[in-house]
This record gives structure tokens, C-alpha cells and sequence, in this order.
């Protein structure tokens, strides 16, 4: 299990980091949020995991930590909170700016090709 | 008193939540009258806070009567009560400076400005560190949105950078605690500290990486290189009042990273005993260098005291890599002075600019000031002030910090990189001074307004704060040897908070 847990965080995180290296302002908030999911689900296992065990006491032979459930809680808010906030952003600098790379102006590219994939910068 | 810790934290969450409601949320009079009430309040209340702690000591808050290490305390010591008090006195400054019309362009600038106050002050103010996160949090949604009131092009840029860039810092920060906890098994500083020291092994490895997360989450707040490429863009777009409030924001940084690195992963760290110092060394030493650089390449008032903001920090991240009692009571003399002595100055690049028309802030030729005496007069304050001339009080924290460096090695290092930094910064100010006030041409402009009166009393304030802390030099530094001493003294900032732990 903590084998499995730790890879899905792992890829959460690398996909999250490229993500938010991208020039445009759409996929460096979906970065964003894949790094906050990611965050969360290390929060929560830095309680240790553990199966079959309430977070109440006398429920189950073993309890587990309750303070990480309530740390998760707090990041999911803020998170959540956050995201929301970026997207407005990124939907006012598109309207501002006239294009959405997160500079503010589109870098000089060297045909049109690459031009229309978009977002290698 | 025995609720007047949390005062600081309740003050501006009340009187922001009372602006949102009607019927002050349409009517800008009266959110003006109420901003201005509202951080008197909070000025006299940090002020008796910092008196009282002065005289009876620390005061442990346990919020919702939960005993630390189990509940949230907030902790009211010398260092957090002086920071507390800075805030409050820099809020107030402010307040009076954007009810001269500079709250007008968008609305709530108001309730923000005070979310971001209670954001400063729960930092300042906290024992736990994942309320530091929240509080954190707390001033940075304020501040994103204080940064990008009044709209415009630029702002729109710059604020989209400064988001991103925290957000980023926000997830890091969430990493280093996670692993922090996981290794520590809590939460509250004081309990950290006093658990760090028995790690070892594969743990302390952990916590090792947790902690040097941190720092990087810390240094991006304090704009420590590299992660300064942010501040001056930011700060120079943003509105003045927002700029000079900003001024106080790196210091919740600095001060963070002389929470986390001297109480909990300082001497008596065992293994992990003082990890930052081989990192803040070199980092710091090279932030004064690109901050010097930044000030000779400012071609505008605004950039330039971004740039000074820059060189200040590097100077208080060298006091906490020399990590000794007379460094940071050297760091907390100079940090009151920098934050005041920076948002004078950009305050006042904003009475200068409206004066000049097209010119704004920038070092050109440009038509006369409507004010020259009043605007050169306080130049020349601001100038000194930052440059680090006597008789002012820069004079007095820069020889502070070149008088903590302790083997010939560190002052080696530190000694010139400061000089310097400062004579980087005399020839700026003479250069601008020049250009500002001598170099004239055709007749005051049209569009040109001469300061108001809460304006000039504003700067004033800031300004006059200066030869203030050179005159109170003695009291002042006596107290904050008193807070570095209880700082490096893990006793009273560890085993003292927490009730029936001993070593």
C-alpha cells in the first residue's frame, strides 16, 4: 500500500511541477491544483497509514492520528480557495493582456508551426 | 490583561468584517473613519501588549483553553510584541496616507487592507506552525488582492507572477510541514524544538529535508536570491500605500526564518543543530550584492526603494546567518528601521510622482514640483535614513550588524558587502536627488496636485520615526537584546511555554 500511495504522490507532484514550468497561465493552474491534490494526500499520510483503525477512540482495536485529517481539511479549504482565486486571475490577464502566457506578451517563435502547438516556452 | 495578546489578531478581523456589512460597505466616508479608528485601536492595544510583556514577561494564550502542545497558543514575547507594535504603527501611517484618495480606485480596499493587517500579526503572533501557514495564507490572499486594486496592465502582470510564485510557495510549505510532523509528531514550535534534538539516523535526514523545504518557502516571502526576481516588478507596480504595507511583508520572512532556525533548529538541535547557516551564508552575502546592483540600475524612484528592500533583506538574512545574540538584536533594531524608513520613501515617490506629469517617478528631466521645499526636505530624511548616514537611525542598525560579525572571516565578508551596498545606494540617492530637484524645465504641470494633509502627515510619521529610534537608540537596544537573549535561550522560548515539560 505504502508503495502504491508514494508512487501516486510522486506523479502527482512531477506532473504538478511540469505543469506549472508550461508558458501558459491555463495549464500552470491545472499544475497548481495537481500539486495541492498531491500535497493533501501527503498531509494525510504523514500520520502514517494505517487500515482498520478509527480516528475516534474505543471504535477500533487501534486509533489512528486525527491531527493530519484536520491539516487536510485546512489545505483542501485554502487550496480550494486559491484555485479559484488563480482562475479569476488568469481570466482578468487574459482579458488585460490580450493573450494568456503567463508573461503577459507571447514569446517570438520561429515559425508558424510551432506557433499553433503553443506553449513550449 | 489576560485577552490582550489576541487583540492584535481580533482588532482588524472585526473592524474588516464590520466594512463588509452595510451600511459601510457602499459608503467610502465611513470606511475611512472606521479604518482610521480601527488602527488607533490596534496601535494603543499592540503598544500596552509590548509595555505589559515588558514588565511581567511572556504571555501564553491557549486558544479555546487547550494546553500547548495539544491546542493552538499564541505567543507574546519581546520579538512578536515589538513586530506587532511596528505593524500597527506602519498600519496606521498608511491608513491616513490612502484616505487621501488612494483607497478609491476599487472597492474594499479598506476590509482587505485590515485582513491583511490581522494576517501580519497572527504571523507575528503564533506558537504553532501550521497556524503560521494559515496565517500566512490569511495575508497573502489579502495582499493579492490589495496588489492588483486599481487594475491596469501592469499590476494585472505582476500580480499573476507574485500568485503563481506564492502558490507554489504555499505547497512547498505544506510539504515541509507534512514531513516535519510526520518525523516530529507535532506541531507547536516550542515542543518541536525541544523533540528535534533527539532524532537521528534516516529521521533526522527527514527532518532535515522538511526543514530546508521551509527555508526556501521563507526565503521566497523574504525575497532572498534567488528567489528575489519577483519583488521589484511587484512592488514597484503596485499602489502606494499597498507598496509601503508591502515593506513589512519580507520581514514576516526574515522573522519566520529566526523563529524556525534559532528556536527550533538552533544550537540545540543535536544532529540538525544550526542546518540553515551554510545556506543563508552565501545566499544572503549574494542578495546584498544583487540588491546594491538593482539600486545603482533603478531608473525610477519606485524600483529604487524595491531595490533598497532587496539590500535590507540580504542584511537581516546575514544577522541570522551569524546566529548570535548581538547579530539578532542587530537585526531587529534594523528591521524597524528599514520597514518605516522604505515605506516613507515609497510614499513619497508617490507624492513626487503626481507632482511631476508625464515623468512620474522616473530619473528624467521633467517640469518643477508644486511642493519642491516640503518634497526635498523629507528626500533628504528618506535618503539619509536608507543610505545609512548619521545621524539617522540606518546609521546606527548597519554599525550594529558590522559590529556583531564575530571571526575576522565574517567580517571580512560582511563588512565590504554592506559598505558597499550602501555607497550603491548614496550614489543612487544623489543621482535622483539631482535629477528630481534641479533638473527642470517650462512650468508646474496641469495635471500636477500638491500632497494633502493626511498625506504629509503620514510621511511625516514615517520619516520622523528615524531620528526617533537614534534618540531612544539606548532603551530601544536594550530591549532588543532582551528579545534576541530570550531568542537564543531555548529555556525560555521553549521549556518555558509549555506547561510541566522540564529538561
Amino acid at each position: 500500500m505504502e508503495g502504491i500511495y508514494a508512487f501516486c504522490v510522486g506523479l502527482l507532484t512531477a506532473c504538478g511541477i511540469f505543469l506549472t514550468l508550461r508558458g501558459r497561465s491555463f495549464s500552470v493552474v491545472i499544475g497548481l491544483t495537481l500539486l495541492s491534490y498531491a500535497v493533501n494526500l501527503f498531509l494525510f499520510a504523514s500520520g502514517r497509514l494505517k487500515l482498520n483503525s478509527a480516528v475516534v477512540l474505543g471504535q477500533s482495536e487501534q486509533y489512528s492520528d486525527p491531527l493530519p485529517q484536520a491539516l487536510v481539511l485546512t489545505a483542501i479549504v485554502i487550496g480550494f480557495a486559491m484555485t479559484a482565486f488563480a482562475v479569476i486571475l488568469a481570466m482578468r490577464a487574459r482579458a488585460d493582456l490580450g493573450n494568456d502566457h503567463v508573461d503577459g506578451n507571447l514569446p517570438a517563435q520561429p515559425n508558424e508551426a510551432s506557433n499553433r502547438s503553443g506553449g513550449n516556452q | 490583561m489576560q485577552h490582550l495578546s489576541i487583540f492584535p489578531i481580533l482588532i482588524p478581523l472585526l473592524f474588516g468584517a464590520i466594512m463588509l456589512l452595510p451600511p459601510f460597505s457602499k459608503d467610502i466616508a465611513s470606511q475611512r473613519v472606521c479604518s482610521v479608528v480601527g488602527t488607533l485601536f490596534l496601535l494603543v492595544s499592540s503598544a500596552v501588549l509590548l509595555f505589559e510583556i515588558n514588565i511581567s514577561g511572556v504571555q501564553v494564550y491557549a486558544l479555546g483553553g487547550w494546553q500547548a502542545p495539544f491546542g493552538i497558543s499564541l505567543i507574546a514575547d519581546k520579538v512578536s510584541s515589538l513586530l506587532v507594535l511596528l505593524t500597527s504603527f506602519l498600519a496606521f501611517s498608511v491608513i491616513l496616507y490612502a484616505i487621501g484618495g488612494k483607497d478609491k480606485g476599487g472597492a474594499y480596499f479598506h476590509p482587505l487592507f485590515m485582513f491583511q493587517i490581522m494576517g501580519i500579526n497572527g504571523a507575528f503572533l503564533t506558537g504553532d506552525i501550521f497556524n503560521l501557514f494559515v496565517f500566512f495564507e490569511v495575508l497573502l490572499i489579502a495582499s493579492y488582492a490589495l496588489l492588483i486594486h486599481a487594475g491596469g496592465k501592469q499590476k494585472t502582470q505582476a500580480t499573476l507572477h507574485y500568485v503563481i510564485l506564492n502558490l507554489v510557495g504555499s505547497s512547498l510549505f505544506l510539504f515541509g510541514l507534512g514531513i516535519l510532523y510526520g518525523t516530529l509528531g507535532t506541531l507547536n514550535m516550542a515542543d518541536m524544538a525541544i523533540k528535534v534534538g533527539q532524532l537521528e539516523g534516516e529521521t533526522a535526514t527527514l527532518a532535515k529535508t522538511g526543514a530546508l523545504l521551509l527555508l526556501v518557502v521563507f526565503g521566497l516571502k523574504a525575497a532572498m536570491l534567488p528567489m528575489h526576481f519577483w519583488l521589484p516588478k511587484t512592488y514597484a507596480s503596485a499602489s502606494a500605500p499597498v507598496a509601503a504595507l508591502f515593506a513589512i511583508m519580507t520581514k514576516v520572512g526574515i522573522y519566520s526564518i529566526f523563529r524556525v532556525y534559532t528556536v527550533i533548529f538552533g544550537e540545540n538541535a543535536g544532529e540538525l543543530a544550526n542546518i540553515a547557516t551554510p545556506w543563508l551564508w552565501p545566499l544572503a552575502l549574494l542578495t546584498i550584492a544583487i540588491g546594491s546592483i538593482g539600486v545603482l540600475a533603478s531608473p525610477s524612484l519606485k524600483v529604487l526603494s524595491a531595490n533598497l528592500v532587496i539590500v535590507s533583506s540580504g542584511s537581516l538574512l546575514a544577522c541570522a546567518a551569524i546566529n548570535s545574540e548581538a547579530a539578532t538584536s542587530a537585526a531587529l533594531y534594523y528591521m524597524v528601521h528599514s520597514t518605516l524608513a522604505s515605506a516613507g520613501l515609497f510614499l513619497l515617490a508617490d507624492m513626487m510622482a503626481r507632482q511631476r506629469g508625464k515623468a512620474e517617478d522616473r530619473f528624467v528631466h521633467s517640469r518643477p514640483f508644486v511642493q519642491p521645499r516640503l518634497l526635498g526636505f523629507a528626500f533628504a530624511i528618506s535618503a539619509l535614513a536608507l543610505v545609512g548616514m548619521p545621524p539617522l537611525s540606518g546609521f546606527v542598525g548597519k554599525v550594529m550588524i558590522l559590529q556583531a560579525t564575530q571571526s575576522s572571516l565574517q567580517t571580512m565578508w560582511v563588512w565590504p558587502l554592506i559598505l558597499l551596498g550602501s555607497l550603491a545606494a548614496l550614489i543612487t540617492f544623489s543621482r535622483a536627488g539631482t535629477t528630481l530637484f534641479w533638473r527642470h524645465n517650462g512650468s508646474v504641470a496641469a495635471e500636477a496636485e500638491p500632497a494633502k494633509k493626511t498625506e504629509i502627515m503620514s510621511v511625516a510619521l514615517l520619516l520622523l520615526a528615524s531620528p526617533i529610534l537614534v534618540l531612544f537608540g539606548g532603551d530601544i537596544t536594550e530591549f532588543t537584546q532582551e528579545a534576541a537573549s530570550y531568542l537564543h535561550d531555548i529555556q525560555s522560548s521553549a521549556y518555558a511555554l509549555l506547561p510541566g515539560v522540564t529538561p
